[in-house]
């Protein structure tokens, strides 16, 4: 008997991914180059995150005959944003045969309490986390792949650090709890127990889990690689610097080979300007993007 | 027994996990042309074919992966492995390694949204129980050549082959528990060290 859309087929996907560096992109050329440079997947977008910010007011699902364009230009995979909670734009996603939805912080949340029930898709969904109380709650609700939400747009690495590190750290102090210990910290992190004891089991959590949310340079990918990502996602970092394919090439390469130090100083080489970037303390607690999601 | 999994992108620990399961000693993982010394039998792991295909060349991998297929090291490629290994791919005037005498269409079965599992029988596998196969935007054989065996078919269409000491698979035996492929594999990788001595 043949069967879809199965944790397995959902969750495998991602495995897929591995190692690998999935792109922002806006168009069919810049698709193009995405894959030439050796992207695994690319996210299609009206706009990149950076923009969003500059453009400001609602951010939603992006205009259908975008993702039809990359989808026609492109044969790896192609993922697209939907809003938080915003299923309907889900269920057009994933009926345009779009192989990944991202429910997203970049765009504006379509719900204040409620992310979607992703159990309810054939096509998987990737979901951002800052921690892992947070990272469980959308495994429950069917997400088969995270990524630590970082702070898109920015081109600053340093909250995509913490996140991974939080939820690394978190991870850890579960191998040392006891069970009555471990139902404490289910209600403390607002985590379903019996993933909490799954991840203690593994020692790992139990789909992928991708750094996004400030990648900038090759460096900062190998960074997140060493960090425990499993992948990265790259959103403004690429096609906002002087040199897109280039610098498309060398962060592929750092993600592949992010312990060889060597290597990564050639990578760096004159690769033109990254993006310009954002300090955090000058963005206000209204613009931070990971704060969106419960 | 050494067997190496070419680690540049993709499923690589899985099946790391599996060949030891399944019987390997040593398993290494593949990144630089180095790495290739010495090994018994050469894994091509599932992920994006495009992308593992252009760090072989960036990395000087595919040339020395050609001898190595070439002088009769057995090699099995699942998914992308397959695409990798295939000496036709259709809808592309170019391929990678080349070895395996098969025309594959990739993302055959259609988008995500029709990636499927299916228990399948496999050819050559012990015990009499299916193979579960996870299929994930999988290619399928169109055609092989002359001195290739097919092992599996879904829907009349070719999922697994095996040519002398090349064995390609649609599918991700490293995503199950089911080891009996990638016993199968370490079998032929025995017969070829047989061979060899002799």
């Amino acid at each position: 008997m043949v069967q879809t859309g199965t944790e397995r087929v959902k969750r495998g996907m991602a495995e897929m991914q591995k190692g690998g560096v999935i792109m922002d992109v806006i168009n069919a050329e810049q698709a193009k180059i995405a894959e030439e440079a050796g992207a695994v997947a690319v996210m299609a977008l009206e706009r990149v995150p950076a923009d969003i910010r500059a453009a400001g007011g609602v951010a939603r699902m992006a205009d259908p005959t975008i993702m039809e364009e990359v989808m026609k230009a492109v044969s790896i995979p192609v993922m697209a944003k939907a809003r938080i909670g915003h299923f309907v734009e889900a269920k057009v996603l994933e009926a345009m045969g779009v192989d990944y939805i991202d429910e997203s912080e970049v765009l504006t949340p379509a719900d204040d309490k409620y992310h979607i029930n992703k159990n309810d898709f054939t096509v998987p969904f990737v979901c951002g986390c800052r921690d892992l109380g947070e990272a469980l709650r959308r495994i429950s609700e069917g997400a088969s792949m995270l990524r630590t939400k970082g702070e898109p747009g920015t081109g600053n690495i340093v909250e995509a650090v913490k996140h991974m590190r939080t939820v690394q750290a978190q991870i850890r102090k579960l191998s040392s709890m006891a069970e009555d210990e471990l139902v404490m910290e289910a209600k403390n992190i607002g985590a379903p127990i019996e993933l909490l004891r799954e991840v203690r089991t593994l020692g790992k959590l139990p789909v992928v889990n991708f750094a996004a949310g400030g990648v900038a340079s090759p460096a900062d990918a190998a960074l997140m690689m060493h960090l425990g990502a499993d992948g990265v996602f790259v959103g403004s970092g690429i096609f906002k610097s002087e040199n897109p394919a280039k610098f498309a090439r060398a962060i592929v390469e750092a993600t592949t080979h992010y312990t060889d130090y060597k290597l990564i100083a050639e990578l760096s080489k004159n690769l033109g300007g990254a993006m310009k970037g954002i300090e955090l303390a000058t963005l206000k607690e209204s613009e931070r993007m990971s704060e969106r999601g419960w | 027994m050494k067997i190496g999994v070419l680690a540049l992108q993709g499923a690589v620990i899985e099946h790391v996990k599996s060949l030891k399961q399944a019987g390997a000693e040593e398993v290494v993982p593949v990144k630089w042309p180095k790495d290739l010394d010495g090994l018994d039998g050469l894994v091509l792991p599932g992920g994006e074919s495009t992308t593992i295909g252009k760090l072989m060349n960036k990395y000087e991998l595919m040339e020395p992966v050609r001898e190595m297929a070439k002088r009769g090291v057995p090699m099995f490629g699942t998914c992308a492995g397959l695409i990798l290994l295939a000496n036709r791919v259709q809808g592309q005037d170019w391929v990678h390694i080349g070895a395996l005498d098969a025309l594959v269409d990739r993302n055959s079965f259609g988008r995500q949204v029709d990636s499927f599992e299916a228990d399948l029988d496999v050819v050559g596998l012990e015990g009499s129980e299916k193979y579960p196969a996870v299929f994930i935007r999988a290619p399928h054989i169109m055609e092989v050549g002359a001195g290739v065996e097919v092992l599996s078919t879904v829907n009349d269409r070719v999922v697994a082959a095996r040519q002398g000491h090349l064995l390609g698979a649609s599918f991700h035996p490293e995503l199950t528990d089911d080891v009996r492929l990638h016993k199968y594999f370490l079998s032929m990788v025995e017969e070829a060290k047989k061979a060899a001595v002799k």
